[in-house]
Parts: structure tokens; C-alpha cells; sequence
């Protein structure tokens, strides 16, 4: 069947069997590697991409079903040679090891302090009608926001130093 | 993945009657749960109808109520300024359960729609009389430390994954649907989900083809003193082993109407109406909790090994209601 999907600013008008996921999609069509494929059952989070702003897993999506919708991947989110600042505070921190699940960890991360800018709140905010200040924002709300995201490697640490240090220059400036 | 037919339609009661048409056909929404299942073959759709463009996207607020879409996302919910303030309980639920990106997918139709995470339920070389009647269940006597101890059968012992429902059950939310005839019906919440009995495969009060449209929550003031409270293995991204959904009404210390949803241990989301009826006029002390807690798990039935839920649940009852009677309001 044919579909058209917007993927980091340009178009594509894909003829795609039903069963097609996104993910497949990304890496096997149209050559974007990026996108990771650890669990393929929605569990890890590596394959995450951002479809019209939201952070999603590319792995239980259908292609069919993002016509005319916009996804981000890990290859759309630097302008030209200068990364995106969650890309520069993942390599400042030490944000990886091994980098397999790090496109993923990058691009819910970038989602994550957008979603704390909007004040919204996670499972470990207290009260819920509160919304949640960036600058006061505690580590484990930063854990509990990346709970989608796996690391075998372990480096959450960095990670979630990473996600702060965003959080902080952003407060900065 | 069985080939299947995808297709989009632009109005609720044509997806509908393109569903009633087809015995083999069902409807697509955010899918965390269906597209997951077609993958390991536990669902087997021929035609798969895209339900998401539908126009069933808004949430709609007025003075007595709230009308939230089928097709809108968990997080969606979760973060809705109106259900944090009115309905802090159903904000704290959504958040419970799964990650960002699988509630930014996830629709409200499809959380109530999502199936059991019996592991015997998703192996096809499993017996499961939820997935294939009749053939038998071997989470009876198989690992079924994850398994229900309320609503339960000699049939199957699924534990009702989730969060939400547990949250919309104790806010006496009503499902509204349409069928390809384009006749609408309320279904309240507390009859939509069946417990298995003799036809674990008969899992919703739904008819083949009849499609969800929206949930309407009417305003309930008491509902500001409200919670959820979810014991697991792991401290995120964990299905409950144990959950609680409260509604407080205080007189001062004394309890003029109290509601209590359970999860993590019933096969259907789990409304304690016994155990609510002994809690008005008492006052609201740990001990009146506890002898609700005995009275909402008096009828568990545990296997090998979940006897620790029925334990587990109490002492969430207990704990959830504390929280609700000690949040500053």
C-alpha cells in the first residue's frame, strides 16, 4: 500500500507492505540507522523517535499509519555539524557506553525537558495539580521520566547528569 | 505478522460497520497492545481499521462533567490541567502505569480495550482459555505469581493489567459507543469489564463491530481527596502487583462516603462496594481501613504463588486510604 511520511523535514511517498513497522521502515527503507532496534516488543525504548512532537516507540507503530504525520529521528535533531544541546550534554556527561540505546535515550530526553518546561507531571511528582518547576526538579523525577529507556550498559547516571545539565543551562538562559 | 488489510476511514460508523463486516477484522488505535500481540501472533486480525482520525480527539469540559475522546492519549489525560484538578486519582493512575512514550501512543479506548499480561495468554504454544476456548489454562497450575485472587474461575485467573481502569471504575465513569447502525449506547464503567466465569474469551460488554466514541466523567466533588496507589517489583514501568484507587469524603474525621477501586489482583477492574458501605460513618482511622481491607479481599481464592497478594492488597487499602485522609487539601 502507499503512504507518505514526513521524516526530518522531507517527504517520502513509500509503497509498504501493511505489516511495516516504522521502525523497519527507518532503518530498512529509507536507510536511516539511527533508529535503534533492541527489544522489537515496545520494552526498551531504543527505537524511540518523535512523531509530531510526542516521544513514541517506532517498533509498535505501523508505517501505514503515520501518513502525513512528521517523525524525528536521532539523524534530524543537529543543525548541520553543531549538535542539538542534548546531543553535546550526552557526550559532555559521558551519557553512554557501548551507544546502542543512546538515540533513543537523546531523543526522549529532549522530550522529557520539554514536557518538564510545560510543567506537566510524572508518577513521582507529589501532587499532581502542581505543576513541576525545572529548576527545582529532583533526580529521581529525571529517573522516573527516562524509565523508558534501557541501558544494559548502566550508564544512567550520566545519564540523568546529562538531562540536568540541559535542564540547568536552558534555566540559565 | 499475518497479512492484513490496513485501512483509514474518516467517520466513526463507517470504521464500525467496516469492522461488524468482517469477523476477522479489528480496530487500531495507539497500538501498544495490538500491534505488540499481532507480532507474536496472539492476534490475528485480516483488516485492521485506523480508528485515530476519526474526530474522537478532544477532551471537552463542562460544569458537571468531563467528555474525553476515545482516540486520546493517556498522557494526553494524565496531563490535563481539569482531571489533575478534579480527578487527581485518574492523573495518578495513567502515570502509574508505563512509560512516556507508551501513554503518549496508548489511547483512553484502547487502555480500557488492552488485554491481559498473563504469559500463558501471549504463547501460542501455551493452553488459554482467554486466547483459545477451551483449550484449557496453564497459569492454574503454572507460574502464577503475577495472577488474580478476585473475579477469578476455574477457567482462568488473568489478572486486568490496568491502571486507569481502576481509577475510571471508582469515578463511575460510563463508556459510550456506536455501532455500524449508527446507534449509540452508555455502557457503566462496572458492567463493561466481565469476569471470566465459563467464557474467559468473552472479555467486554462490547458487540463485534461496536466502537467506542468517548468516556464521560461526571463531576464528583469529593473526588478532589482522591488517590491511587500501586505496589510492583520495580519502582517504574511495572504492572501492579497490588493497586488501589480511593475516593474520600470527610466530615471532619468522619468518613460520610468513602470508594475503593482495586488492581494488579482481580481479573476485571475491581469496585469494593462492600467494603465502601463499611466505612460511612466511621471515623477515618487505620483500623476502619483495615476492616474494609478484610471485608474487599474476603472472597480472594490464591494458587500456588499469589497467596502474598491478598496480604500485599490490605495493607495497600490501608496505606491508600491514609495518604487520601492525610493529603492537605
Amino acid at each position: 500500500m502507499k503512504t507518505s511520511i514526513r521524516v526530518n523535514d522531507t517527504t517520502h511517498e513509500l509503497s509498504v507492505d501493511s505489516r511495516l513497522t516504522l521502525l523497519d521502515a527507518l532503518r530498512d527503507v529509507l536507510g536511516l540507522t539511527g533508529t535503534k532496534k533492541g527489544c522489537d516488543q515496545g520494552a526498551c525504548g531504543a527505537c524511540t523517535v518523535i512523531i509530531e512532537g510526542q516521544r513514541v516507540l517506532s517498533c509498535l507503530t505501523l508505517a501505514a499509519a503515520c501518513e502525513g504525520q512528521h517523525v524525528v529521528t536521532i539523524e534530524g535533531l543537529a543543525t548541520g555539524d553543531e549538535l542539538h544541546p542534548m546531543q553535546a550534554a550526552f557526550l559532555h556527561c559521558d551519557g553512554f557506553q557501548c551507544g546502542y540505546c543512546t538515540p533513543g535515550q537523546i531523543l526522549s530526553a529532549v522530550c522529557a525537558v520539554q514536557e518538564v518546561h510545560a510543567g506537566v507531571p510524572s508518577h513521582v511528582t507529589r501532587d499532581v495539580r502542581q505543576a513541576v518547576n525545572s529548576a527545582t526538579l529532583t533526580d529521581a523525577e529525571i529517573r522516573e521520566r527516562m524509565s523508558g529507556n534501557l541501558c544494559r550498559c548502566a550508564a544512567y547516571p550520566n545519564i540523568v547528569a546529562a538531562v540536568r545539565q540541559v535542564l540547568a543551562n536552558e534555566v540559565r538562559s | 505478522m499475518n497479512a492484513f488489510t490496513f485501512e483509514r476511514l474518516a467517520r466513526a460508523t463507517d470504521a464500525a460497520s467496516a469492522v461488524a463486516a468482517r469477523p476477522g477484522a479489528m480496530f487500531l488505535a495507539g497500538g501498544t497492545t495490538l500491534v505488540d500481540l499481532m507480532k507474536i501472533d496472539v492476534l490475528t486480525p485480516d483488516t485492521v481499521v485506523d480508528v485515530r482520525l476519526l474526530g474522537l480527539s478532544s477532551i471537552d469540559v463542562s460544569d458537571d462533567a468531563i467528555a474525553i475522546g476515545a482516540a486520546v492519549t493517556n498522557s494526553q489525560v494524565a496531563w490535563h490541567p481539569v482531571v489533575r484538578d478534579r480527578f487527581p486519582v485518574l492523573s495518578e493512575a495513567i502515570l502509574s502505569g508505563a512509560t512516556t512514550q507508551i501513554r503518549n501512543m496508548a489511547t483512553v479506548a484502547g487502555n480500557i480495550l488492552q488485554r491481559t499480561r498473563c504469559p500463558y495468554f501471549r504463547d501460542v504454544h501455551a493452553s488459554c482459555n482467554r486466547r483459545q476456548p477451551g483449550s484449557s489454562c496453564d497459569a492454574l497450575d503454572g507460574f502464577n505469581r503475577g495472577h488474580a485472587v478476585l473475579g477469578v474461575s476455574e477457567h482462568c485467573i488473568a489478572t486486568h493489567p490496568s491502571d486507569m481502569c481502576v481509577a475510571m471504575i471508582v469515578l463511575d465513569a460510563d463508556v459510550h459507543t456506536v455501532r455500524a447502525d449508527g446507534t449509540t449506547r452508555s455502557i457503566p464503567f462496572r458492567d463493561f469489564h466481565l469476569a471470566p466465569g465459563d467464557t474467559p474469551h468473552v472479555e467486554v460488554a462490547l458487540e463485534h463491530g461496536e466502537l467506542i466514541t468517548h468516556i464521560v466523567i461526571s463531576n464528583l466533588p469529593a473526588a478532589r481527596r482522591s488517590h491511587y496507589l500501586k505496589v510492583r517489583d520495580r519502582a517504574s514501568y511495572e504492572f501492579a502487583l497490588a493497586s488501589a484507587a480511593v475516593v474520600l469524603d470527610l466530615d471532619g474525621d468522619t468518613i460520610r462516603t468513602a470508594r475503593l477501586g482495586l488492581g494488579g489482583i482481580a481479573t476485571r477492574p475491581w469496585r469494593a462496594t462492600e467494603a465502601e458501605r463499611s466505612l460511612t460513618g466511621r471515623k477515618a482511622s487505620d483500623a476502619a481501613f483495615r476492616d474494609a481491607a478484610e471485608i474487599a479481599l474476603a472472597g480472594a481464592v490464591a494458587r500456588e504463588h499469589n497467596q502474598f497478594k491478598i496480604e500485599l492488597a490490605k495493607r495497600t487499602i490501608v496505606r491508600v486510604f491514609a495518604l487520601a485522609r492525610d493529603a492537605s487539601l
